[in-house]
């Protein structure tokens, strides 16, 4: 289980409209809207730490490196599992805004500094506009991370022809669900030649068989969020099952032997 | 499974008529083919403003109403708009309250909550249910729908907080008596959170099945953001709401104490004494 990104301070989010979504794909601008850090810390860990149902990733998000490092600091105490690093905010520091996740070396300062400041696994969540992921993926790999999560979503915009406008209140967002799967199976193909280590796979799986072919392309989890609006929520445990009947009829009886066999 | 039902972008249509409720409220009529049941609501998109979820206050397959109250910037914005002007819906979503053929129902409606309440009411009659539609307000400037709810034919009565019309006090007291008085099927009510806790405290002391419906901030209105979630359950309102009965919702902290804002934290009611 993957928290909606953490920051350090209060963030109000865009306005809405903030999503809808379409037979092909769903669009969305929330913002990363979050209460900040101190309610992580008073009641969100706390409520989930008292059953516990399944392992908890922390994702964490700043738009500095500075905040980066105390947010790693502050989430430990939280104890999650894992803490995923969402470099996807624009870098206020960058004369351009460039998200840390589009520069190989402003993804590497984060995860350096997140490294530093936390004994907990971390893992990159990188973005798909990139022209080389890989190349991203090493150089946080170099910089001490334990793993990725990717890919986030891609840029997106569509526009009401009736009013001529944009239909997201931020104009633009960010494209998931499962027009962009075959982006996604790309981007964590080329992120496990390049460094081997592990991938949760996400973008656009809608099924069992998507997460199959995810795992093949080299993930050893399989990350869902979209599929919700085409599923809901009981499509989590429909999926699990699907994989199942899948490795069962093909003979799978250690999922391991699939992660990246499509290489 | 139908893709094309996934397709959650705006349509886009004109006010067809304004009618002018009182001071603060305005009623927005449109052509359209919502094929909405009372409780359901809609998004309403002003583009370029904000969208908002709106309880459908009527709808019979060929035009919907909704009812605005001016309390906040888009309600303000959208009481600018004029007949003709272009807005975006989506939807209907969400539950609705459930009506049964011959029924003894009595709805609770405070506030602006009269308007899905009236939409309940014009339902009821129809599939031949014996309507009582107690309506609080404030005061008598802030009623608004009595005229629509009598031509219905059915038993009104009227509470308001100073008395100007009807019995001076809240709303839940009149419930009380009626609930006293003849066995009931069900009791339906909408309107400030804290009087529909009260209907529903009454209503379950009485063991009257009752349905209130909740709000909370909404963002997507399709069961994605999670921002809607209640507490502890974690169930969307967007969803499996906003019509909700009081003996799944009793059992929960949240209804009647406390709200979550745009960033999810937690906004109470009354300042917490402890």
């Amino acid at each position: 289980m993957t928290t909606k990104s953490i920051w350090l301070n209060e963030n109000a989010g865009h306005k809405n409209p903030t999503m809808f979504g379409t037979e092909h794909y769903f669009l969305n601008a929330v913002g990363l809207s979050d209460a900040g850090i101190e309610k992580a810390v008073s009641e969100t860990f706390p409520e989930y730490l008292k059953k516990k149902p399944a392992p908890i990733i922390a994702s964490i998000v700043a738009a500095n490196i500075d905040d980066f490092g105390r947010l790693a600091e502050e989430i430990t105490k939280c104890k999650p599992d894992i803490i995923e690093v969402n470099i996807a905010c624009p870098n206020v520091e960058d004369k351009h805004g460039k998200p840390f996740s589009c520069v190989a070396g402003d993804s590497a300062k984060v995860t350096k500094i997140v490294r530093a400041r936390t004994k907990k696994p971390i893992i990159i969540k990188l973005t798909p506009n990139v022209y080389n992921i890989g190349e991203i993926a090493s150089a946080c790999a170099d910089s001490g991370a334990d793993g990725f999560c990717a890919i986030n979503t891609l840029y997106g915009m569509e526009i009401d022809i009736n009013v001529r406008m944009p239909i997201l209140a931020n104009k633009s967002g960010g494209v998931s669900g499962p027009g962009i799967k075959p982006v996604a199976v790309k981007a964590v193909y080329d992120i496990y030649k390049a460094t081997k280590l592990p991938i949760i796979g996400t973008g656009g799986i809608m099924t069992g068989e998507d997460a199959i072919g995810m795992m093949m392309a080299g993930a050893r989890l399989v990350g869902i969020g979209t599929m919700v609006y085409y599923r809901g929520a009981e499509g989590f445990g429909e999926v699990v099952s699907e994989m199942e009947n899948w490795c069962a009829k093909n003979g799978v009886k250690n999922i391991e032997e699939i992660i990246g066999c499509a290489h | 499974m139908d893709m094309k039902s996934f397709d959650t972008r705006f349509r886009i249509i004109r006010i067809k008529k304004i009618i002018r409720e009182n001071d603060v409220t305005n009623t927005y009529i449109f052509d359209y083919p919502l094929f909405a049941k009372p409780g359901q609501f809609v998004m309403v998109w002003i583009p370029g403003v904000d969208e908002k979820p709106m309880s459908v206050a009527f709808s019979d397959g060929r035009e919907f109403w909704i009812t605005v109250c001016k309390v906040g910037g888009f309600s303000s914005s959208m009481h600018e708009l004029k007949v003709g002007d272009k807005i975006g819906i989506r939807g209907p979503f969400g539950t609705h309250y459930e009506i049964g053929n011959g029924q003894k129902i009595v709805l609770v409606a405070g506030g602006y909550g009269v308007a899905p309440m009236y939409f309940a009411a014009h339902e009821a009659v129809s599939a031949g249910c014996n309507v009582d539609f107690l309506m609080g307000a404030r005061n008598k400037d802030l009623l608004i729908y009595t005229h629509k709810i009598l031509g219905l034919g059915v038993n009104l009565q009227i509470a308001t907080d100073d008395g100007s019309v009807g019995v001076k006090g809240y709303i839940t007291k009149i419930l009380e008596e009626v609930l006293g008085k003849s066995k009931v099927d069900k009791v339906f009510t909408c309107g400030p959170e804290v009087m529909m806790k009260a209907v529903g405290e009454i209503s379950f002391a009485k063991k009257v099945s009752c349905y209130i419906s909740v709000e909370k901030y909404m963002k997507c209105g399709i069961g994605v953001c999670g921002q809607c979630a209640i507490d502890d359950t974690g169930d969307l309102v967007c969803k499996k709401g906003p019509v909700m009965s009081w003996d799944y919702l009793r059992k929960l902290p949240e209804v009647g104490q406390y709200h979550r804002d745009a960033q999810g934290k937690k906004q109470y009611f009354f300042k917490k004494t402890i």
